[in-house]
């Protein structure tokens, strides 16, 4: 379990990114952090691994403040995937995933096979594993950044825009692949995004933040498509327009739903519960 | 032609005095400049001071160099110590530069990625922002090669045999083809230590310019 007590970040030029931010993200669930560009929620995920220190506020896991942790052993501890990847250059895929353990002090040869079993894991073929990062496909380093973060098993794993630089069908399957692996591993996951839709997909618990990491409303998908807490919250959900925005329309053969924009996107049925 | 078959001999050895006259100031100079460089590169105070003052080192005529530095160093004018120090001040005036270039185009994203990963900050540099810098590092290493086995002629002036020998005997005895001889040596050697810089480089740094 991830702990923000009443979190300030100020940064030295001013800028108030971060506004008395509290919140619990219970252990072994996936918690998405979604809002528009500099909201800050790139800095709050860099709190946690102490990559930012907070202004004011505390950030706790399992109870513990981290501000009293190594900030290195610390990060050894928590993987971390982020936007372009953030591979190595000068390292060959498998020693990227190889990183953390190295780092620890794990012997060359047992890391490496280590490392080897984590690509299996995210569905990496082997073959790759002596090429360069400038060698992949960007889904490919993708997959490689998340496999480096998951090879030391850490308990939290903390998501940068993971998928935001390729293209939209590797993005689906890298997000499929996400779940999938989410259910086998069940790691307290923090997923930083702009797009709602991967929010809504990935998370058991989403946070809607505004400026300043103001949070506008946290639940699950279906509390907040169910309820949007304000204005806001519907808007950048795009109930009142938009795919979401479903209304009914009775034909000849039954009822369907159609969008805003008149398209049919599915039919109504009874729910069996 | 001729004078140079019939003294392949001396311009063998003197090749070899020049190699390794020059190769200990390239050496220093790559040394001496990592942590200079480093400092050029990460204070904004000493970066000024740091580039400032090899810019001016870089101006000093080797002549006036070879005059300060006896009675500065306690060292004795002609000496090959004194060659070897005046070159690898010239060296550390060329690399310093270089290092602080290198270090910068790393990029941000990178060593960034390297801290949330875990590396302390000694342990970064070594294994991630130096390597990372290599390729720029070795265009210096290339450039100070060059510079210091050019410039390393000047040692006959303070009475070090080198390939400099051919210039000042050939002048003193009207031999052209002699002088030739110590331009195409020095020359061919300033292009095979080069090249050997090169093929050292892609053995050390196969990453660099692939894919992409
Ligand atoms: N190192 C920094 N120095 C000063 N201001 C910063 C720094 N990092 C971020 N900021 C500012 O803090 C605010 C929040 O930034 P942050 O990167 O956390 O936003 P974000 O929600 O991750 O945005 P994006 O979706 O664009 O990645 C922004 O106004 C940003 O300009
Ligand atoms: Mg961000």
């Amino acid at each position: 379990m991830i702990e923000f007590r009443s979190v300030t970040k100020t940064y030295p030029d001013g800028t108030d990114a971060v506004a008395d931010f509290s919140l619990v993200v219970p252990a072994h669930t996936t918690t998405v952090l979604v809002g528009s560009s500099g909201s800050g929620k790139t800095t709050l995920l860099r709190m946690i691994n102490r990559m930012v220190e907070p202004t004011s506020g505390s950030i706790e896991i399992d109870g513990e403040p981290i501000a009293q942790r190594d900030p290195v052993r610390l990060r050894r501890s928590i993987g971390y995937v982020l936007q372009n990847g953030g591979l190595l250059p000068h390292h060959r895929v498998i020693d990227n995933v190889a990183t953390v353990l190295r780092l620890e002090g794990t012997p060359k040869q047992e890391a490496r096979e280590k490392a080897a079993e984590v690509l299996d894991v995210v569905g990496l073929d082997r073959s790759l594993a002596q090429r360069y990062p400038s060698q992949l496909s960007g889904g490919q380093q993708q997959r490689v950044g998340v496999a480096r973060a998951l090879a030391a098993d850490p308990n939290i794993l903390l998501m940068d825009e993971p998928f935001g630089a390729v293209d939209p069908i590797v993005r689906a399957e890298l997000q499929a692949e996400t779940l999938r692996l989410q259910q086998e591993l069940h790691k307290t996951v923090v997923f930083v995004t702009h797009d709602i839709d991967e929010a809504f997909l990935l998370g058991d618990q989403v946070v809607i933040l505004s400026t300043g990491a103001q949070v506008a409303q946290v639940g699950s998908p279906s509390e907040i498509i169910e309820n949007p807490a304000d204005d806001f919250v519907a808007s950048f959900i795009g109930t009142e327009r938009g795919a979401r925005a479903l209304r009914t329309k009775h034909t000849d053969h039954g009822t369907v739903l159609v969008d805003g924009a008149g398209r049919t996107q599915g039919r109504l049925v009874e729910s069996s519960s | 032609m001729t004078w140079v078959v019939d003294n392949l001999d001396l311009i063998g050895r003197l090749t070899v005095e020049h190699l390794r006259q020059s190769a200990l100031p390239i050496l220093l100079g790559l040394l001496l400049s990592i942590p200079l460089g480093w400092l050029a590169f990460r204070f904004r105070l000493t970066r000024g001071l740091m580039l400032t003052v090899v810019g001016l080192l870089y101006t000093i005529p080797s002549l006036a160099l070879f005059a300060l530095l006896p009675p500065l160093l306690g060292i004795s004018f002609l000496s090959e110590i004194n060659l070897v120090i005046a070159l690898t001040i010239y060296a550390v005036a060329i690399m310093t530069r270089f290092v602080a270039d290198a270090l910068a185009s790393v990029e941000p994203h990178v060593r960034q990625a390297a801290d949330a990963v875990g590396y302390g900050a000694w342990r970064r540099f070594w294994q991630v922002d130096l390597p990372l810098a290599g390729p720029v590092v070795l265009a210096g290493l290339r450039v100070t090669a060059v510079s210091t086995i050019s410039l390393c002629t000047v040692g006959i002036l303070i009475g070090i045999d080198n390939l400099g020998y051919l210039f000042t005997n050939g002048y003193q005895r009207q031999i052209v083809a002699e002088i030739l001889a110590g331009v195409v040596a020095v020359v061919v050697i300033a292009l095979v230590i080069d090249r050997l810089l090169v093929v050292l480089g892609r053995a050390l740094m196969p990453w660099a310019g692939k894919g992409a």
